[in-house]
């Protein structure tokens, strides 16, 4: 106790700096008035699926489960589809499954991206020539030409297989990105001291690099995230995405199939629709504002 | 040339190859990883099938010798890359006998005009639209409407493809809702034909063209701001030159050739959205074949699609790299070593 105020620093206090923390976030938000408004915009329908799952009779997902091709009344909010589902339970069971594999397949790409970035970066090497190489060569294939490969052999797919494919294919980007930080980073004179101070590669990497790549790695988050339910949704449109349980992306693929369009049944193909479209703006703009911390040439452009 | 070597080609024709081969091998790969190994499950199912189809059985002795599933798997992967390199994709599954090659060449033509063409519009919307916003000179009323065309960069291309199929060929019966040509029509050079083609590409196009301008005008307008402060425009201006001559010939002269490399990047992102839109519009490019392929299990289409797919973003983004020199002349492209 007495040596820290000696030192005539402050004792170290855990609710300061908790509060600390929290005070960095809230001007965060609100310095980033886009970036919370995306966060609010995808958080609302998120608690709204998981809510209304709870309360709705999830059965009504099923097929044949009620009467065909009701238009919205107060026993249906969204009517029922050609196949006998409840639209509403569709919709309230089908937004957190593409959440999920959006996070999921976008975790997985940033995990891989990182993890690749930071080491190539770091080590140089041909290793680094070679990862490079075939980040940038993954970069020039669509990748929507190899998830519809992919899923087109393997047929039976689960939420958890979806987002397994499309974040092994998510991960160049960010490698792409936290890389070329990384290869900046390593030069910097705090990393020189700690080398010189006897740290070894991992805690150099841990301690010193990572640290100063939260804001690529927001961004890198966010970018795969985005990318993940825009492939993830791109497949289920093509009836490639999950095949056991209602996603967004399936129920458009249903109404399309079924020609809802040319039937008249708005209340079939509009729902997914709206709600692609809100997911949408929200990753927009969440990536938008992000932009400016993992794209520093975009610094200039966006203040003037 | 000015700034340019030999190494600078040879690295981007390599590139190419590079892409090329490992798009081939993902195609060689992803069959044999797959669970359950299709492959087997395909040729035992076909040869239970083939029993009661005429021909059948030589169908089916053609799809097991074209996967030569009796090889080592190096001989196998060494025989299909040998095809590959000579554009044998070997034969529809579904319409066997059929080349796959002759399936995918009229798709290919349709799709080349769709995207290419959108491609092009967008490139000259998008860099007008980002350099009137740039421009201080540009009349406040303009200014004001031009963010309204970065709406449409929120949604994926399809999800607008189908409202404007909703609105423009459902409900009002303005534009066709599928197709690309009337089949009434003789397919000749014909005011009739030509004018039915623009009909029916009309609305893809649009979808293409509103989701990605947005994106466009926005990079153009940050690249224009970093010309303002240039001093060749202090001078151009000191000069006593035109306004408009000043803001094309010298701004917007110099802030195009980064949006080039951004067109190689974003081609593939192209690709895939206009994949889904042509879905929406049963045009009849390869994207429409890709999907009628994967309602019919027909693999040697599947692969031979997205190969091709692979293949032509590889070749764009060639052709933007060694163009791109020849538009910028301040980039050197001279190697390090070299010098």
């Amino acid at each position: 106790m007495s040596a820290t105020t000696l030192r005539g620093t402050t004792p170290f206090n855990p609710l300061r700096s908790v509060r600390d923390v929290l005070g960095q976030v809230v001007a965060f938000f609100a310095e980033n008035r886009m970036f919370t408004a995306g966060v609010l915009l995808l958080l609302a329908l998120l608690l709204f699926g998981l809510i209304g799952v709870q309360l709705v009779n999830q059965k009504g997902a099923d097929m044949g489960a009620v009467p065909l091709n009701q238009a919205p009344s107060a026993a249906h909010p969204l009517g029922t589809d050609g196949l006998g589902r409840d639209m509403f339970a569709v919709m309230v069971i089908g937004i957190p499954n593409t959440f999920k594999i959006g996070f999921l397949a976008g975790a997985i790409g940033v995990v891989i991206g990182t993890l690749i970035g930071l080491l190539a970066g770091y080590y140089r090497g041909p290793a680094d020539a070679f990862f490079s190489s075939f980040a940038d060569v993954m970069l020039v294939i669509p990748a929507l030409a190899i998830l519809i490969t992919i899923s087109a052999y393997v047929r039976v797919v689960t939420v958890e297989i979806t987002a397994l494919i499309v974040g092994l294919l998510a991960w160049p980007l960010p490698a792409r990105v936290i890389r070329s930080q990384t290869l900046a980073l390593r030069e910097r004179l705090f990393v020189q001291v700690a080398k010189l101070s006897g740290q070894n590669d991992f805690e150099i990497i841990t301690l010193q690099i990572l640290p100063n790549l939260t804001a690529y790695l927001a961004a890198s988050f966010v970018g795969a995230v985005s990318a993940g339910i825009l492939a993830a949704v791109g497949l289920e449109v093509l009836g490639l995405g999950p095949q056991n349980v209602p996603t967004i992306g399936r129920t458009l693929y249903y109404a399309f199939k079924y020609t809802a369009l040319l039937r008249g049944m708005w209340w079939w193909w509009v729902p997914p629709i709206v709600t692609l479209a809100i997911i949408f703006t929200g990753l927009f703009q969440m990536s938008i504002s992000l932009d400016k911390y993992a794209n520093p040439r975009l610094k200039g452009a966006t203040r003037n | 040339m000015r700034g340019l070597d030999l190494r600078y080609f040879l690295r981007r024709i390599g590139m190419f190859f590079l892409v090329v081969f490992v798009a081939a091998s993902f195609n060689f790969m992803i069959p044999r990883l797959a669970p359950g190994n299709p492959i087997g499950a395909i040729t035992s199912r076909m040869a239970n099938a083939s029993a009661g189809i005429e021909n059948g059985q030589a169908m089916f002795e053609a799809y097991r010798q074209r996967f030569g599933l009796d090889d080592p798997l190096y001989v196998q992967y060494a025989k299909y890359m040998w095809r590959t390199a000579h554009l044998d994709f070997g034969e529809s599954l579904a319409a066997y006998p059929a080349e796959v090659s002759d399936i995918i060449r009229p798709a290919i033509g349709w799709s080349i005009g769709l995207i290419g063409l959108s491609v092009l519009i967008t490139f000259a919307l998008g860099v007008t639209i980002g350099a009137l916003l740039a421009w201080k000179g540009t009349p406040r009323m303009v200014r004001a409407v031009l963010p309204i065309t970065m709406i449409g960069g929120v949604l994926p291309y399809y999800l607008l493809a189908m409202l404007l199929l909703y609105v423009f060929a459902f409900n009002t019966h303005m534009l066709p809702m599928s197709g690309a040509y009337d089949s009434g029509i003789p397919a000749q050079l014909t005011g009739p034909y030509i004018g039915s083609v623009a009909r029916h590409a009309a609305l893809p196009a649009l979808s293409i063209i509103l989701t990605s301008v947005g994106a466009w005008a926005l990079t153009m307008r940050g690249l224009m701001v970093n010309t303002i402060g240039e001093d060749y425009m202090l001078l151009a201006d000191a000069k006593g030159l035109p306004r408009s001559r000043i803001l094309w010939w010298y701004s917007v002269r110099n802030a195009i050739p980064p949006q080039l490399t951004h067109l190689g990047i974003a081609m593939g992102y192209v690709v895939s959205g206009a994949i889904l839109v042509e879905i929406v519009f049963s045009y009849p490019g390869l994207g429409y074949q890709l999907y009628q392929a994967i309602v019919n299990s027909d693999y040697t289409v599947i692969q031979g699609i997205t190969l091709i797919l692979a293949v032509s973003v590889g070749l764009c983004v060639l052709i933007i790299d060694l163009i791109y020199p020849r538009l910028d002349p301040r980039v050197t492209y001279v190697s390090e070593n070299s010098n």
